[in-house]
């Protein structure tokens, strides 16, 4: 049984592995974006590249540089990234029971999610298979970092990348993962609930707020007969 | 106001630790145990809705407004790419062309 776990264990994480790889070529992208931006920001080559490393959340990084771009302090760029990190509250606590282990060693399992991983490892039925979820983690990780590096260094030579169109990279992401779902026609609605909400909560809350604040429309499922 | 170099230092290591934090709380707090069938039913909602607003807010805001440009006819060209099961990396190439294209005109 052991024997067939581990083998189990190691065909989803080799999986998950080619799953991650088109993700970590975007990822490689937006994290370029990152690096060049950083730069423009006032980071070093040095600390644009440590931070991919060890916040590797695309989205927070990019708040908080946004913020101390319009010349915010720390205060508000922390809580700026860490508005748009609270949908990993979401996903930590649908992860949870998923995760063997005591409470650290859990702890630090929950470390390896992001937005495609989380999705992709996600059963369907409410578990999470977590070694494809660290499979498709390890790639992104690695490009993520490799791509922050390459941006900071040759960003100069790049110039503008609002004129490039790179801002159009971030969307499609998202969206290869979310099209991914609505083809089961039973997630639909709550796609189309949970968008709606959060643009109707953008002119009165904080970004990334809406975000997190749509994932009450699963509360239905509270409600909703078994599929 | 441009931060210091320490100053970045501590961003880079506050957001860090923020991030860390918000990872761990849940399978913390709620690992290790059964999951009751109404949680599971919940969950599955998960994925469609985040990702959702996730795409929507990014395509349809800027800040604190709502706000469309070139990038939106850009990533409306990749979504029906994505539809057609276009792969990713091809769609992104994609987007970002037509996005820089129309801004260039």
């Amino acid at each position: 049984m052991a024997a067939a776990g581990d083998e189990g264990a190691r065909e989803a994480f080799r999986r998950g592995l080619k799953l991650g790889v088109p993700f970590g070529v975007v990822g490689f992208l937006l994290s370029v974006s990152f690096g060049v931006l950083a730069r423009q920001a006032g980071f070093s080559v040095v600390q644009a590249s440590v931070t991919a490393m060890i916040v590797f959340a695309g989205s927070a990084q990019f708040a908080a540089l946004s913020v101390i771009t319009v010349g915010g302090g720390i205060p508000a760029a922390l809580t700026a990234g860490s508005l748009m990190n609270a949908r990993f509250l979401a996903m930590g606590i649908a992860l949870a029971p998923s995760l063997p282990g005591g409470p650290m060693k859990r702890a630090a399992q929950g470390q390896a999610v992001v937005d495609s991983s989380w999705a992709l490892a996600n059963r369907g039925d409410g578990t999470f298979d977590r070694w494809l979820l660290f499979g498709t983690t390890l790639p992104q990780y690695l490009t993520w970092t490799l791509g922050s590096v390459v941006g900071a260094i040759f960003g100069n030579a790049l110039g503008d990348t609002h004129r490039l169109g790179l801002d159009a990279i971030y969307p499609v992401f998202f969206l290869s993962l979310l099209i991914a779902e609505l083809r089961d026609t039973s997630s639909r609605w709550v796609a189309v609930g949970g968008g709606l909400l959060a643009l109707a909560l953008v002119p009165i809350s904080p970004p990334g707020v809406p975000i997190l604040a749509a994932s009450a429309v699963t509360l239905i499922g509270l409600v909703r007969r078994e599929r | 106001m441009t931060l210091t170099y320490t100053q970045v230092w501590m961003l880079i290591f506050g957001l860090a630790a923020l991030t860390a934090l918000i990872k761990s709380l849940g399978p913390v707090v709620l690992g290790g145990r059964e999951l009751p069938p109404w949680f599971s039913r919940v969950v599955v909602l998960m994925a469609p809705t985040l990702l959702s607003a996730l795409v929507v807010t990014s395509v349809f805001a800027s800040g604190r407004s709502w706000s469309v440009g070139a990038h939106t006819v850009g990533v409306a060209v990749a979504a029906l790419m994505l539809w057609r099961r276009c792969s990713l990396v091809l769609c992104v190439v994609v987007a970002v062309l037509v996005t820089a294209g129309l801004r260039a005109i």
